[in-house]
């Protein structure tokens, strides 16, 4: 058992922090208010400087601009950038999950188009899965797609918790385009220009006031022939590839979270009295006890992955802990601060105002439970109603239902 | 990184569970309740080495670590295996560091003898003294009181209650203080002013527990700093983690199998949510104190100022998570779980016993929290 580097981790580690510290002063700040497309400029250029020194898709084939690396280096950069104070790339959805999808199933003409500028951040992506009506059951999106005579698509429909879209230069969206077919068997996954006609972008303001999220509208989309990722209604196996990188990056930031029990304890020692304090103290040593877990899982969790193992659903527990822990942790700093914890300046209010939200990210707890249940568990799955029914025919008993 | 068991200690734990598995230990446990023997499993230990498991080869152990230790324990505690190793481990670990040459080292090792740890809890940061287990009660009784002789001999006298695996042990390590600073001190069992008497009211039939009192009982210095007073107090809970760990695992094993053959309502209740989020919380449980008794075990070896905080950790997170697990074994079986013909009481009954022994979970979770809290761990 051993937290070290192997030497030649250690000397990319080294060559990492070096890099960092000649180019901090080019980094933009971690977070803060003021003009945001300034701060988008700057984010761009320190990708983009980041990307020419080749710490950007470290993991990506040579061929595609990567370096051929493997995850265990993108941790080190992932800690390296923690341990600097300094922000990661701006278009890390586009660089962890939807450039890796288009390497897997994309086509040659896609590739040489668009993961070049994706790097350098000269184009930025956003992920186009999640809709009002389909977020754990991702394959009920509604979103259409249809073709036209001359092979290009005409896509209408909305789709929601859309992070960067309002800079984005182009989406990866899962649309269904058969259905008649089986809900997972009628989908297709599609590039989609951003600035097309008929695309509205919406902030969408979170608890806190911010707006973490987008909502997106399409509305009679014209989308070129070509815009196919893999094949027409093969969307469901692409929408996986690209929530098995969804897994591997949060997995190689785990530790990353910014939730350890060291960062609360430092707010709760600043009150002597509350320190000393039994309740305070079982409290705390709870929390801490789940977060000092999770960070230890994140260990393990890395060790899998530098063994070449794609973390599996059991990794989705992670987010459990973690949100509940944090959740538990900003509820105590709020109880030992007082109304201050609440203050807009204060980073515990935005802190207890991001968790509610955060719960549902990337599934439910309680779809999350569901899949470990079933898939790492063995335990037999709920009855499910919607198999083996055309998507079409399953809509209008839902509808039917509702109206009854 | 490389945050993972090596080969050898893969090898050790299936060596442990096969050991294990020849002897009808949880059939035992219900026996010994009503008064049955316990199999000797003291011979085994020896048999495979685990009495010397933390002893110096030099002096005739494997010279292992902290989580060689604890994977032997999750394995006992997985199948309610009654060895007395919680007693005889964090002893040796004591004896080992205290320099004993006089050959008991190596009767230790080999089992010839057997050692039992009386330990006194650290103090912490809102109360620096040194304590012992009381016999009821939340006061934290005084640990006993040391007074040096000649030759590296002194004398103790004091109580501490609730020892594990006290009765038989042919050594007592003895955590005293003398002028406020602890001192470890080896008594032999048989010697003047001694008396341990076996806890009446058997809970769990696996865990003997014995209240010592010691008068004027005259023992030998271990030269044992305070550190290593110190990681004594934290390794017991580290094994007794350790131990709730493998315990477990064979509640959600059962939990699981059963919830998947018992149908009502036309369905598997495994099938049903209710029934499937509370089994995943037991396996959420169960891999966080994996994960914390790893943290446990390389802090033990590579992290020495985590240590307290990681087995505290450990403790608190596996004391609630066979608690939770016991309890899931008998819902998810309903009506018969709780009941004399079902294993899971025994569990239960394991559950609720090792969660009350030197200081409780309680007392880990207090720590852990006065450890982040004085900012003394965790910071790397």
């Amino acid at each position: 058992m051993d937290l070290n580097d192997t030497p030649e981790q250690a000397a990319y580690r080294a060559e990492v922090r070096a890099w960092l510290e000649q180019n901090a002063s080019h980094a933009p700040a971690t977070r803060g208010r003021g003009d945001e497309e300034q701060a988008v400029a700057t984010h761009r250029a320190w990708q983009r400087r980041l990307a020419e020194a080749g710490y950007v898709g470290v993991t990506w084939p040579a061929e595609h601009g990567g370096q051929g690396k493997g995850p265990l280096h993108q941790v080190v950069i992932n800690q390296e950038i923690a341990r600097a104070g300094v922000p990661g790339i701006l278009d890390a959805i586009g660089v962890g999950m939807l450039g890796p999808t288009l390497i897997a199933h994309g086509s040659d003409e896609q590739k040489q188009r668009y993961l070049a500028p994706m790097l350098h951040a000269d184009e930025v992506w956003c992920q186009l899965f999640s809709e009002p009506a389909a977020g754990s059951d991702l394959a009920g999106i509604q979103s259409r797609a249809r073709k036209e005579e001359d092979g290009s698509w005409r896509l209408s429909g909305q789709k929601v918790w859309t992070t960067n879209a309002q800079f984005a230069a182009y989406g990866l969206l899962l649309a269904r385009t058969d259905p008649d077919a089986h809900k997972h068997k009628g989908l297709t996954m599609f590039v989609v220009p951003m600035d097309a006609e008929g695309v509205t972008i919406r902030p969408l303001r979170q608890i806190s006031g911010e707006p973490e999220f987008n909502e997106v509208f399409f509305d009679d989309v014209k989308l070129e022939p070509g815009s196919e990722v893999g094949a027409v209604n093969g969307g469901w196996g692409v929408a996986l590839t690209t929530l098995m990188f969804e897994r591997l990056t949060i997995g190689a930031g785990s530790e990353g979270m910014g939730y350890r029990a060291d960062r609360f304890a430092s707010a709760i020692a600043s009150d002597p009295v509350a320190a000393k304090d039994p309740e305070v103290r079982a409290r705390f040593g709870e929390l801490a006890t789940e977060l000092l877990a999770l960070r230890f899982t994140g260990y393990r969790l890395l060790t899998a992955i530098s063994r070449g193992q794609i973390p599996g659903p059991e990794a989705g527990m992670g987010k459990i802990t973690a949100v509940n822990g944090a959740i538990a942790a900003g509820d105590l700093i709020a109880d030992v601060l007082g109304p201050e914890a609440l203050d807009p300046d204060s980073e515990w209010s935005y802190l207890i105002s991001f968790l509610p939200g955060l719960k549902s990210a990337g599934g439910t707890e309680e779809i999350l439970r569901n899949t470990v249940g079933e898939r790492v568990l063995g335990l037999p799955p709920e009855p499910r109603l919607d198999k083996g029914v055309p998507f079409s025919e399953l809509r209008a008993k839902e509808r039917q239902e509702v109206a009854s | 990184m490389n945050f993972d068991l090596s080969d050898e200690q893969v090898l050790l734990r299936e060596a442990a569970r096969d050991a294990f598995s020849r002897v009808r230990t949880v059939e035992a446990a219900r026996e010994a309740l009503e008064g049955g023997e316990l199999p000797d499993l003291w011979s085994t230990a020896q048999q495979a080495g685990w009495t010397g498991l933390l002893i110096d080869e030099q002096h005739g152990g494997a010279g292992l670590g902290a989580i060689d230790a604890m994977l032997v324990l999750a394995e006992a505690g997985r199948v309610l295996a009654s060895v007395p190793l919680l007693g005889h481990l964090p002893a040796t670990a004591v004896l080992n560091a205290g320099g004993l040459d006089d050959g008991t080292l190596g009767k230790l090792a080999s089992g010839e003898l057997r050692a039992a740890y009386v330990a006194a809890r650290p103090g912490d940061d809102v109360d620096p003294a040194w304590t012992a287990e009381p016999r009821s009660g939340r006061r934290r009784a005084p640990a006993p009181s040391v007074v040096r002789g000649d030759e590296g001999l002194a004398t103790v006298s004091g109580s501490v209650a609730w020892v594990p695996d006290a009765v038989g042990a042919d050594v007592l390590v003895v955590v005293g203080v003398e002028a406020g600073r602890p001192v470890a001190v080896a008594i032999g069992a048989s010697a003047g002013g001694v008396s341990v008497e076996p806890a009446s009211g058997v809970y769990d039939a696996t865990r003997p527990l014995g209240h010592v009192t010691l008068n004027d009982a005259c023992g030998r210095v271990l030269a044992a700093d305070e550190e290593e007073l110190r990681r004594a107090w934290f390794l017991a809970h580290a094994l007794i983690a350790a131990e709730s760990l493998g315990a477990v695992e064979e509640c959600l094993e059962r939990s699981v199998a059963y919830a998947k053959e018992r149908y009502t309502f036309g369905r598997a209740i495994g099938s049903y949510q209710a029934v499937k989020h509370a089994l995943t919380e037991v396996l959420r449980r169960q891999e966080n104190t994996r994960s914390l008794l790893y943290y446990a075990g390389w802090a033990y070896a590579d992290k020495p100022d985590e240590f307290a905080a990681a087995a505290s950790a450990a403790r608190a997170a596996g004391g609630a998570a066979l608690d939770f697990a016991a309890r899931e074994v008998i819902s998810v079986h309903g009506g018969i779980g709780a009941t004399w013909e079902h294993d899971a009481p025994l569990f239960f009954r394991r559950a609720q016993l090792s969660r009350r022994l030197l200081g409780g979970t309680g007392d880990a979770v207090d720590r852990l929290a006065g450890e982040l809290l004085a900012g003394s761990a965790a910071g790397a």
